[in-house]
Order: C-alpha cells, then structure tokens, then sequence
C-alpha cells in the first residue's frame, strides 16, 4: 500500500493586523494568530482523496506550535491513519530550511512513498518547505500541483502554469510534490466529530533536539509597508471627470 | 565567487516570461553595488533567438533535448553544474512555477542561502514583501553565492529589454531524469477568463437592468478589458457565474478594476483589493468601496458614461 | 460537494427516528396525521424533495436513506412556519429538520457558502470572518464610551450582547450605534463582552453544527460567568432564542430579554424622550425568532406606536404568519445556493409586501434584516422611497426629532 505522508505548518492569520517586534526584525508574536497553511490543508484534502480512490495510508506530521493540535484532530477526523508532532522550540518560529532538516530527519524512519506539503506559506522568507525537504531526501520535487494520480511507482501530476496552461508529468516515486491545489476543496468537518477524535485518536510526539537555520538569511529590517489611503476623489462635472479618468488610464498604461 | 549576477531565464512554449525581464531589471540594480555583471543563463533547446530582447551583459545558452520542455529536475541538474563551477554572487529565480521549482532544491543541494519573494533591490539591500504583501522585510547578500526568488511589482518588464546580448554556448550534463513531460493540457476556452485580464470593468446592482450591462461592455472594449459583475448581477442570470468577483466567484488582480455602481461590500472586496488599480464611481459617498479604490469619483454612473465613452474614443 | 455518501446502515432510520423523541414534545411524531400542512405552509416547500410532511411518511416506510441523498433540505430557513401550522404540534424546525442537517453534516453534504461560515465560526467565534479582536471596534469612537466588562472592572445592572452583524456589518453597525444611543438616553447601566463575546452560535446549530454551537456557548457561558450583572440583553433574536431556550440546557442560565421586550418594560421613561419626525407609515417585520419561535409580537409594535407621527399598518403576513428574510436556519449563508434552487428571493417578497402595504418605513428588530431588505428594495418596483430601519433606528430618530 501507497504511504503518504503530509507535512503541515501554521502561518500568521492575516485577518489580524500584523506588528513587528521590538527587535524590528522579527514578527511580534504575542499578537500573532496563527492559521493552518491553506496550502498545506489542500496537500490533507489531497491525501485523503488519493486514501478514498487507492487505498492508501495517510500520516500526517507538523511541528508544536499553538493550536496544531487541533489541526491534527481535524486531519484525523478527515481521515488520516497517523497524527505525528514534532516537539521542540517552534514557539519563536523557525525558517523553512530548519524545518526541512527536522521533518527529513523524522520521515526517513516513516519512509513514505510519496510526500504531499503546500506549494508555499504566506510567511515564506527562504523559499518553502517542500524542495528543501525533497533534496534532504533525495527525492524529486514538483510544485505547484493540482491533481495527483498513483499508477504503480509512479505518480501522475498536474502541474499549473500561468493563464490556465497545465503539464501533465509522470514523476517516478518517491518524490515530494508542492500542492497548489487539491482536486476539491477541503471538506467540512463537524466540530463533534473533530471533538470525538479527541478522544479516540492520539497524537505521536517526536522530540526534535537542535534546529539547524542555515541556508535562511538574516533579516536585517523588517516593516510594514505604508497605509492605503482612501480613495482620491475626483471633483468636477461628469465632463470633468471622464477627461481626468482618461488620463488617469493613460498613467496606468492601459490606454 | 565573482561579481556577476546570474538570472535564469525563464520561457514557456516559446515566449519568454515577463518574470525574466523584471528580474534583469533587478539585477541590474545589484550588479552596479557588486561591480559585476548580468548574465542570463538560458536553457532549452532550439531558442536562442529568445536571448535577443534580454537586458543583460552576456547569456549563457545550455541546450540540450531533455531541456526542449520545462521539468524540474533537468533544470536542476543543468543548473547545479553552472553555478558551482562559475560562482556567481546571486542568482535570480522567479518565485513561479518554473522558479520555485529549481530555486530551493538547489539551496539545500549546493548549500547555498536562499531569500525570497524580492520585490525590489535597493542600493544593495534585498526587500521582499511577504506575508500577503502586508509585510516588508529585508536582508543582504550571504558571504557565498546568494539565491534570490523574485515577485513581479518592484519593476516593469521593459526596464529589463535591451540587447541583443552576447551569447556564449556552455556545456549542460542533464542524465537520469524521474520527471517526464507527458502533454500540455490546454485551458478550456469559456467565455472570459477574469482573472487573466488587465482591465475589469465591474458592474454591481447600480447597473439596474440587464440592457444597461451593454454600457459596461462598450467601455470593455473600448480599454480592451472584460465586463466582471458581483454577486446579485450573477445571481440575476445577466452574467455567467465565471464573471462573479468576491468571496464565492473569483479572485481578480487586474491592473485597472474600474467599479461601476458597486457598493463594495467585504463580500466583493474579498475578490478585487488587490487589483493594482481601483477606481469606483459611485452616487453614494458612503460606500465603503471608497475605502479600497485608488481614485472615486460620487456621481451617478449613467451621467458619467456618455462622456467617459466619448473621452475614450477621443483619445484613441 | 464533500466526497463522502451518507451511510446507508438499515438501522439508520430507526436511530434517526427514534433521536428526533428527545426533544420537547418529539413523541408528537408518532401522532402525524400526514395533512401537508406544513408543506404548504413552509415558503420553500414547493422546492423541497422532502417537505418535512414528506419526510416523515418516508420515516415511516423506513426508507428514510433517500431523504439524505438529497440536498433540498438546505432551503429550510427554518423559521417555524411549519411547526406554527402544525395540529399535532410536532417540533418539526428545532427536530426533524435540524436534526436532518446535522446527519447531512456530519456526511459532509454541506454547500461551500455554509462550509466557510462554519469555519469563520470556529476559527474566529463569528461568521463572518473577522477578527475577534476587532469586535468592539464599532464603539471605538463613540462618546460616551461603551462599556468593556473587562476593562470596566465594576458590576453592571445589564449585559448586552451585542451580537455578530450587530458588531461587525457595516449596516447593521448603525442600528447598534442606535440602540446604544437608546439606553444611553435611558440611562441604563450596560456593558458589553467586546472581544470576550462568541458569536451565539444558534444560526449554526440550525444549519446543522451541533458542536459548534456548543463550543461557541462554553466559550460565552465561561465569559458571562466572569461578570457581575442583573440580566442579559439582546440586540439579535437569533442570540435570544439561544441563551433563553438552548443555553440552560448546557447548564448556562441567565435571564435574558430582546431589546424590544426590554425597552417596553420602559415605555414610561421612553415617552417623554421621543419628539418624532412627522407623519410616517411604518409596517412591522415579524422575525422568526422573536415571533413564533418565542412569542414576542407585541412589545416592538408598542414601540413603534409609542414614536409621535407613526402610523402602523400590517403587512398581509404578520405575526404568526410573519414571512421570513430567508436569512434563518443558515439562510444567511446560502444565497448563492438557495438562489440557483428558487430564482425568488423571500426579502424581496416581503418587500413588496410593504409596498402594497403603504408603507414609508420596513421596521425590522432583526440584524439580518436591514441589509437583506434593503438589497431587496433596489430590485422590488415601486420599493424606491422605502426605507429600511431597525426599530432602535426609528427611536433614536424619534429622539433627536
């Protein structure tokens, strides 16, 4: 049987403003809600829809960070087989070559066939998870996936491009693909039965010692970008503003 | 390590993408701090002519039949061997789907640092925009050969044309591929795709009938964009689903979004904020669409349209 | 759609059957006398595959199975028009369609537009999708300042609860501002949860998410329990029906009024601060969970009548018959699905019902209501000069005359 595995990671939720800390280099984390990569959650929906068509065994691993539990529970109660968390020093956030190096570190005693992780994280500063993770391996990597289907060693990938354009690959397992895309959107499920798995299912904790950075660069400065305004308003009779109109679409370059 | 920037060029089906052109722009921004030079690294087979239009000091062109179509690790392995033997000072990928391919497996297998989402290089300093665009953060050049992904914003495509530029021929071993280009699937042609269009004009219940919809299109065509609607237009049956904007029909970015009657409630806005350009016209200066747009105007849309019509074709 | 079928065990029926007895008065099933009554009294029973009439003989045949495969069950707004008619006074909203929901949940038939206010309502304790921090921030500005129990650090006679539109849609913000204007005239001594206080989570539990609604009560059950006060109020019907009828059940008791109840226990202060605004027809909106859910038709129109110049004229659906928004039972969230089923809009129904009714003003006492009327009123013909307001809206008009 086909073993997938999973990675997930939370980001910052950008419903919340976001603030830098004291430091002027980091994120202020005591403000910050943090969300499931909604990347990561196609690369679930991904994993358990190919679970449903093949039959295969899904795991699902992320590191300790505040409210992966509950991410977790979610994935069981969508259907993944195993729930694993990485426990270490997550709290202050860590680049994604460190995490990289962990979740190698810990699948290699998994040894899936094939690895789904989303094609990217909003708060991505040195590239995402999921190459880092496949060379680690020495596995190949494609992103931007939607739409995977398993024949044999072999996994057959939709890969998107601009303007609509799609590659069909043929990747030879194991390798590691960057979900842009699940074939349907995650699914609900209902809060009793995420409370119910709870109950039943539990978490494997596996204990990462040293996080190793490198390969990220320091962030010299970190800021928020300068406020939107409200909306310059223009004055005049109709006459008046159609003449200003076009020439603010001339500026803009569409005329 | 030398001076030079390198950036892969990147092309599909025969064209190059803009992407390519902003990051020549870029790195030609960073070689004046580094005193090097830029240097595009093509790779394919069969398109040298694409280096013509490339801003750049010099390319080097690798071909190889497993290069004719674009797969992850055949760029890969071409690429590792350039950079390792050459020792650029940075090298810009695209942060796209080709780019993001290529960019990171490379970090971790030449163990070299990789930043990303570069919107811009000023005098030196890398700025990327992250956490969707509501952060900026930035960093400088590693002591090694520093691996730069770039988002399009920070530069136009034609400050990255010029040339044609030298073109020197390099040696490319691409062997033991495990991706393999099966077809392209083309997109399905449906009507309009919204979210490919750089003008939107978007109508919402200030539209008022479904013969009034011809107005918008005839300012459409005249911007040489497409009519896109919010929901209650969708829901009237006057505009298919696939021109709905917002939280349940599509996420638009266009370069000029012009809201004609569209109040701008946060189930719409949801789809249209990031377009580049906003610009409402409105009766009510309530409207909390005034809050997103760039430009606004408070008047009634029907007695702005004649003349913004005639102004249009005047002005062609 | 989610992937997964609802399961056909041959025991479903009878489990569903016998769950539905739990209720109050849910033995009264037994008793169906399969008169349609509710068919055709429901405003999307002509749509439903399975009108709950239907639904019961199908019960009844053991065949309940196909009921599930269905997705018609999603137009109930269960806003009680069927249980009203119902003879034998079965619990046909809060029972059999609700708990027909729920099965259709957890199989994860759930339309995409009620899937995100789901989760909006989990993540972020609003439907929304906004951030609970910002859940105050229609006060931000007002003098005198809104009271925020946990910044207020005292004991107050009367918590408010605010509710999600209330807080949060920039419409329905101005009858809350209204409202808060009201009791400031009053001279009440309120405060409000602010960023504490959890969407009430009935809307929810009548779209199905039985466990989200729980969740969403514990968290304001824990809030409420935090805080010295005499009685809840209520700016949304939805959150009364909520914490009076559903909250005891989850050992979370307090006594709880709707603001209209509440403001006509003061009518005699009220009075005096009204002037008026000239001669004005106004028509009453029943909602459905300040109606027939819970009785309470007369205290908003003692209110109304109470504004010098007001004029009160029924609607031909009014008080018991009240026709709903479509914003109930997870309506709110299924526009676009109800849309692509019916092509008719109930608020634009009840719009026009106005308009035949002469009326100037559409009072509602709702927060769904303002925005989904006013919508309805750009496309009902002859709804041009009809204005939507919130009865709090109408006396804080009335006060500053």
């Amino acid at each position: 049987m086909t073993h997938i595995l999973v990675t997930a990671k939370l980001v910052p939720d950008l419903v919340e403003e976001l603030e830098i800390a004291e430091s002027g280099t980091a994120l202020d984390m005591t403000w910050l809600r943090l969300i499931i990569n909604e990347f990561d959650d196609h690369a679930i929906e991904q994993a358990i829809i190919l679970k449903e068509r093949s039959g295969c065994e899904v795991t699902v691993i992320a590191p300790d960070q505040e409210g992966m539990d509950d991410v977790l529970f979610t994935a069981a109660a969508k259907g993944a087989d195993r729930i694993i968390k990485l426990v270490g020093d997550f709290e202050e956030g860590v680049n994604n070559h460190a995490l990289a190096r962990t979740l190698a570190a810990s699948t290699k005693e998994i040894g899936p066939d094939l690895i789904l992780t989303g094609v990217q994280g909003n708060d991505d500063f040195d590239g995402s998870v999921g190459p880092y993770l496949a060379e680690y391996l020495g596995m190949t990597y494609v992103g931007y996936v939607a739409g995977v289907t398993l024949e044999g060693d072999k996994a057959i990938v939709h890969k998107e491009y601009p303007g609509g354009l799609i590659a069909e690959l043929e990747v030879t397992l194991p390798a590691v693909l960057g979900i842009q895309a699940a074939e349907q959107p995650p699914r609900y499920v209902a809060v009793s039965k995420v409370r119910q798995m709870m109950k039943e299912a539990s978490i494997d904790e596996v204990d990462v010692l040293d996080l190793d950075p490198s390969g990220g660069l320091e962030i010299s400065s970190m800021y928020l970008p300068e406020a939107a305004e409200r909306a310059e308003m223009l004055d005049g009779d109709e006459e008046e503003i159609a003449a200003r109109l076009v020439e603010i679409f001339k500026e803009i370059g569409v005329v | 390590m030398n001076n030079d920037i390198y950036v892969v060029i990147e092309h599909l089906r025969g064209q190059v993408a803009d992407i390519s052109y902003i990051m020549l722009a870029a790195a030609r921004d960073l070689a004046q701090v580094t005193g090097g030079e830029v240097v595009g690294v093509l790779l394919g087979q069969d398109v040298k002519a694409l280096a013509d239009n490339l801003a750049a000091d010099k390319v080097l062109y690798g071909e190889d039949a497993a290069l004719a179509e674009f797969t992850s690790d055949a760029y890969q392995l071409a690429l590792a061997g350039l950079i390792s033997e050459n020792e650029p000072r940075a090298v810009f990928f695209g942060s796209t789907t080709i780019g993001t391919d290529v960019a990171g497996v490379l970090s971790a297998r030449l163990d070299l640092p990789l930043v990303s989402s570069c919107l811009k290089i000023a005098d030196g300093v890398i700025v990327s925009q992250i956490c969707g665009g509501k952060i900026m953060a930035e960093s400088g050049l590693a002591d090694t050969t520093t691996f730069i992904t770039v988002i399009p914003g920070g530069y136009k495509p034609e400050e990255g044309q010029g040339g044609p530029p030298e073109v020197t021929p390099v040696s490319v071993t691409v062997a033991d591929l495990k991706v393999a280009l099966k077809k392209y699937i083309e997109p399905e042609v449906a009507d309009v795709d919204i979210t490919k269009e750089d003008v939107l004009i978007a109508i919402g219940r200030g539209i008022q009938t479904e013969d009034n919809i011809e107005l918008a299109e005839e300012l459409g065509e005249l911007l040489g964009g497409a009519v896109c609607a919010s929901r209650p237009i969708v829901d009237q049956g006057w505009l298919p689903t696939a021109r709905m904007v917002g939280k349940s029909g599509q996420i638009v970015k266009p370069k000029l979004y012009l809201a004609l009657g569209i109040s701008g409630a946060p189930e719409h806005a949801e789809g249209m904020v990031e377009a580049e350009n906003i610009i409402a016209i409105n009766i009510d200066p309530g409207a909390p669409i005034f809050d997103v747009a760039k430009y606004g105007a408070e008047v009634d849309l029907f007695d702005l349209i004649d003349p913004l019509i005639e102004a249009l074709e005047e002005a062609r | 759609m989610a992937a997964n079928e609802v399961s056909h065990s041959p025991s479903f029926t009878k489990t569903f059957y016998e769950s539905l007895f739990d209720f109050a008065d849910g033995e009264n099933i037994k008793a169906c006398l399969q008169c349609a009554s509710c068919s055709g009294a429901c405003p999307f029973g002509y749509l439903m595959d399975f009108p709950p009439g239907r639904m019961i003989a199908w019960m009844r045949a053991g065949i309940f199975d196909e009921v599930m495969d269905t997705d018609t069950v999603w137009m109930c707004i269960s806003c009680y028009a069927c249980t009203e008619v119902c003879p034998k006074d079965i619990p046909l909203t809060p029972g059999l369609m609700t708990r027909a929901k729920e099965e259709l949940l957890l199989a994860g038939n759930v339309p995409t537009e009620l899937q995100s206010a789901l989760e909006f309502s989990q993540r972020y304790g609003n439907p929304l999708g906004e951030s609970p921090r910002k859940r105050a921030d229609w006060a931000k500005d007002l003098q005198p300042e809104v009271p925020i129990m946990r910044k207020a650090k005292r004991p107050v006679d009367v918590l408010w609860f605010v509710g999600d539109y209330p807080s949060y849609h920039p419409r329905v913000q101005q009858s809350t501002i209204a409202l808060y204007k009201v009791l400031n005239a009053l001279g009440i001594d309120y405060g409000i949860l602010g960023p504490e206080e959890n969407s009430d989570g009935d809307t929810q539990r009548l779209a199905g998410e039985k466990g989200l609604f729980e969740m969403l009560a514990e968290k304001n059950g824990k809030a409420f329990s935090r805080y010295e006060f005499n009685e809840i109020i209520t700016t949304d019907p939805h959150a009364y029906n909520a914490i009076k009828n559903e909250y005891p059940q989850l050992g979370i008791e307090y006594p709880v009024k709707h603001f209209t109840e509440f403001l006509a226990e003061r009518l005699d202060d009220l009075k005096p601060l009204l002037k008026g605004n000239g001669e004005v027809k106004v028509t009453y909106h029943d909602p459905c969970y300040l109606g027939r859910a819970n009785k309470v038709y007369d205290q908003p129109r003692a209110l109304l009548e109470a504004i010098p110049g007001v004029e009160l004229v029924e609607m031909s659906h009014n008080r018991t018959t009240s026709l709903c928004c479509g914003g109930g039972g997870g309506g709110m969230w299924l526009d676009g699905f109800q849309w692509e089923k019916a092509h008719v809009r109930l608020s634009e129904w009840r719009v026009s019902e106005a308009v035949t009714a002469g009326a100037d003003v559409l009072a509602v006492a709702c927060p769904y209501e303002p925005p989904r009327f006013e919508d309805a009123a750009k496309m009902v013909e002859g709804a041009g000069n009809l204005a939507v307001k919130d009865i709090a809206e109408l006396l804080a008009d009335a006060m500053e005359g």
